[in-house]
């Protein structure tokens, strides 16, 4: 631990406070001035070149206020609150006297991306060693002040009492006149979990209130002076080659300030948002392209993708090898691409000015992405700064990376004037990176004890990640200009086999998998593979089950020895009742296998003279170990379940050779209020445990349980998704 | 091509010079810089820009400005009454009806547009009045109990 009171004030660009504790890593570089989003308005952050690594957790300044400093972003899944609660718990000090700020590479550090539910495991922790850092460093400091020992030293609301002498002191005081910098050791004691006052609790979302009250929240909102504003003309097709653009029409426009031409990357940029959307109105009737039709299409895509697959790789394999003619049971599981379909289409701004260029973005990676437009530009990152600013929920990599490269690009042709970047709706429909197809074949064996002793899954996926770490041909400016990067397929497989091996006991056990290169584009959505993964494997439960005359509850439990696993499951057959009806389905899974444990079951109706069901009703059990924030959980939990639920039973993006067909919310569906389910969530609270990532465990345990349900309700088992009424055979129900 | 557009919103007659076919919500949005409403699909089939006209929750993205200047235009942003949230604002929040949020607009107007004609609706009533916006997070179950809530406080209060 060092003490930094000494260093001279030149050494560093200091707040203009009187005093602050600054708790990080190796605490040496320039800290950038601080002016969050949290006081100001957005419009009014002056942009600040950082050019070093950022590394503290927490401030805690003398006006009392403590600023948590995360990597990550806000994406509606309420990161905010829980890591403000982490952090106020440790040092006993009240919610309002915390505030956050979030990603951005002129103040954060460098957490990559906002993804894998990994958010509280990661930098909840750190900033949960940070504030127990503080707490002790601020306790030696209140003990010479107070002439006692630490031992002697309880903290209420930022208040240290000596239980000798009685005598206080506040943090604030200890502060005062200090410039304090401590680095984390990893030995300072933790809170015990029995004293939490703050986590656990349901503390409401601050931003939640913003919301309702229509400030300047999101990245929409943000009015830079002098802003332009700018809409990029997409290929019709993925590979399409511009011809020729109305270049008169569009110069004679009034207040149209620029179009901008570079090889197949197309914008306009305008004084006014309506003059610029009226302009791609121009462009997108006169524009002339030259596109190669798409080869592959929806009635041949899972035979194209057996056919054009890599050889199989094996993911894991245990229990020796089992011939093919003795497994008893096989079935093959499809699912189509699909989309994020966030409700608010992208959105960047970019000004570059004075030597720097400045991005705002709802990428869930302010770093990667800073990188990547270096590569774009041929910019050091020293010269840019991009900073996160929330948008609409994104669900996983959708067009807010695209949409700030687009606004990199257009910047540097305007200095001076921050360009807004607006996607319209078909933009984000027809080229965000889609959730990829997925082929899933599964073969199993029911063993002379009646239980599964043979397990055989083969997966065929394109990517899950196609993310922009740095390489600009994964951006679609990067790929569209005159001067293209290219795009380099595959790399990380782990999203494709998420989830894939069974958590139950099998004596033998293997999960291989097969890459292909599909028609689409696509990238990380919501739980990667997970959610295609545990939509065939419990559903190939489901199936086991039944043909071994076994309750499907029952016979999971049979084959399960984790107690955790085996207590979500009881749980909620107890909290939501079993076996009572027709129409019941049941799932299960440990998220990535190391996460939430979560178990669902859905109860569906059917209308067998409108041919039709409906999902009434979703409950589910979740244990994601230490509860944070209650009200997050069951938030994300209910959310999750729901938007899992439209994806099964209504989505799929369509296609044919002239491009993406599903450019609007009609031509792609989503569930409304008329079809939402009832939904119910139980925690079951680990206060000793460490904290599991929970944000994406219902999306596949959900779509099995759907389709289990409807098996249970029509004898039809489907298993390609999405579970539309017409693959029902409604001829078979007595 | 411009022209003057009077038009009433939150209570105040604005003036502005705007393309008199530009969508209403534009003009909210860019020259009364108005958060409230926001865009989503252009084509009213999400909710994103509702607003009330003349009290009814209508799409903002469609209407031309200048048609919509017959109207007394509201937006989220003019619902508090003397630095007071509307009813509607505070369930909303006390539920934490949202997860992203950027539905909560259309979500409210909506439900201020429903409570204004039924002051005690059913679930199955809330559904259809809200079944024209979308949310993508699954917000759907608080909303309907933010809503149901919001009647409650309105009638006591």
């Amino acid at each position: 631990m060092k003490d930094h009171t000494h260093f001279s004030s030149d050494r560093r660009s200091f707040l203009k406070s009187s005093g602050h504790l600054v708790i990080g890593f190796q605490l040496f570089p320039a800290l950038a001035a601080i002016t969050g989003f949290e006081d100001k308005s957005v419009c009014e952050i002056e942009p600040v070149a950082d050019g070093q690594t950022i590394d503290a957790w927490i401030r805690f300044d003398a006006d009392g206020k403590l600023s948590v400093i995360t990597g990550k972003m806000e994406l509606g899944q309420g990161i905010r609150t829980a890591l403000m609660q982490m952090a106020a718990e440790e040092l006993d000090i009240p919610m309002n006297r915390v505030k956050i700020i979030i990603a951005d590479t002129g103040q954060t550090q460098d957490e990559r991306y906002t993804a894998g539910s990994g958010s509280i495991e990661g930098s909840g922790r750190a900033i949960r060693n940070a504030a127990a850092e503080a707490r002790q460093y601020l306790l030696k400091l209140a003990a010479e002040k107070l002439q006692t020992e630490v031992e002697n030293l309880s903290v209420k609301d930022g208040v240290v009492i000596s239980s000798k002498s009685k005598k206080t002191v506040t943090y604030q005081e200890l502060v005062t006149g200090k410039r304090l910098e401590v680095e984390v050791t990893g030995k300072a004691p933790l809170k015990d979990p029995a004293s939490y006052k703050l986590v656990g609790k349901a503390i409401h979302r601050d931003d939640i209130a913003q919301m309702a009250a229509a400030k300047a929240y999101y990245i929409q909102d943000m009015r830079l002076p002098g802003m332009v504003h700018a809409r990029i003309l997409r290929p019709p097709v993925y590979d399409s080659k511009l011809v020729s653009v109305p270049k008169e029409q569009i110069a004679k426009a009034p207040g149209v300030l620029k179009l901008v031409v570079n090889g197949n990357f197309v914008a306009v940029i305008a004084d006014k948002e309506y003059t610029a959307v009226k302009a791609l109105g121009i462009l997108k009737t006169d524009a002339k392209w030259d596109s190669k039709p798409l080869s592959v299409l929806p009635q041949n895509l899972y035979n194209n993708i057996l056919e054009t697959a890599s050889d199989s790789k094996v993911v894991e394999e245990s229990g020796g090898s089992v011939p093919a003619k003795d497994f008893t049971h096989e079935a093959v599981y499809k699912k189509p691409y699909q989309m994020h379909g966030s409700i608010g289409p992208s959105c960047a701004i970019g000004l570059w000015k004075n030597d720097l260029l400045t991005i705002w973005s709802h990428s869930q990676g302010v770093y990667p992405l800073r990188k990547t437009i270096s590569d774009l530009l041929k910019l050091p990152e020293s010269k840019i700064r991009v900073i996160g600013v929330p948008g609409a929920g994104c669900y996983g990599h959708n067009g807010a990376d695209d949409a700030g490269g687009d606004a990199a690009l257009l910047a540097m042709e305007m200095p001076g004037k921050p360009v807004r970047v607006q996607w319209m709706r078909e933009d984000e429909h027809k080229w965000e990176p889609y959730g990829s197809a997925m082929l899933l074949s599964i073969r199993g064996r029911i063993g002379a004890a009646g239980k599964i002793d043979a397990w055989d899954t083969e997966i065929c996926s394109d990517t899950h990640s196609s993310r922009p770490g740095g390489n600009a041909g994964h951006l679609l400016a990067g790929r569209h200009i005159a001067k293209p990067f290219t795009f380099k397929s595959g790399g990380f497989s782990g999203g494709s086999h998420r989830n894939s091996v069974p958590l139950y006991d099998f004596a033998a056990k293997k999960i291989s998998l097969r890459d292909f290169d599909g028609p689409l584009r696509s990238s990380a959505l919501r739980s990667l593979g997970a959610y295609g993964n545990i939509f065939a494997l419990e559903s190939f439960m489901d199936e086991l089950a039944w043909k071994a005359g076994e309750d499907p509850v029952a016979f999971r439990l049979t084959h399960l020895k984790d107690e955790r696993a085996r207590q979500v499951i009881t749980t909620l057959v107890q909290k939501a009742g079993w076996g009572q009806g027709k129409g019941e389905g049941f799932a299960f899974a440990q998220y990535k296998n190391s996460a939430a444990y979560l178990a669902v079951k859905a109860e569906v109706t059917i209308d067998k003279a409108a041919k039709t069901y409906q999902l009434t009703k979703l409950s589910a059990v979740i244990d994601s170990g230490q509860v944070i924030n209650s009200d997050g959980i069951i938030n994300q939990t209910s959310g999750g379940m729901i938007q899992a639920a439209s994806w099964t039973m209504l989505e799929e993006v369509k296609f044919d050779k002239t491009g993406i067909t599903s450019t609007t919310w009609e031509t792609y569906p989503i569930l409304r209020f008329d079809q939402v389910p009832h939904t119910e969530v139980h925690i079951i609270h680990r206060p000793g445990d460490e904290p599991l990532g929970a944000g994406e465990a219902a999306q596949g345990p959900t779509a099995a349980a759907i389709a289990n349900a409807i098996f249970h309700a029509t004898g039809s088992r489907l298993r390609e998704l999405p579970l539309t009424p017409d693959k029902i055979n409604w001829e078979k129900i007595s | 091509m411009t022209e003057l557009i009077t038009i009433k919103v939150n209570g105040k007659v604005h003036n502005v010079e705007a393309d008199p076919e530009m969508p209403l919500l534009y003009l909210l949005r860019n020259d009364l810089r108005l958060n409230g409403p926001k865009y989503g699909c252009g084509i009213e089939r999400c909710g994103s820009c509702m607003v009330l006209l003349n009290g009814k929750s209508q799409p903002s993205c469609v209407i031309p400005a200048s048609s919509a200047a017959v109207y007394e235009v509201t937006t989220l942003d003019g619902l508090a009454k003397n630095g007071r949230l509307d009813p509607v604002q505070e369930a909303f929040i006390e539920e934490q009806a949202a997860q992203c949020g950027y539905c909560m607009n259309g979500m409210i107007m909506s439900a201020k547009s429903l409570l204004a004609e039924n002051k005690n609706p059913s679930d199955e009533q809330i559904r259809q009045a809200l079944n024209r916006v979308l949310c993508r997070c699954g917000t759907h179950t608080r909303i309907i109990s933010a809503v149901k809530k919001a009647a409650a406080k309105m009638k006591n209060s």
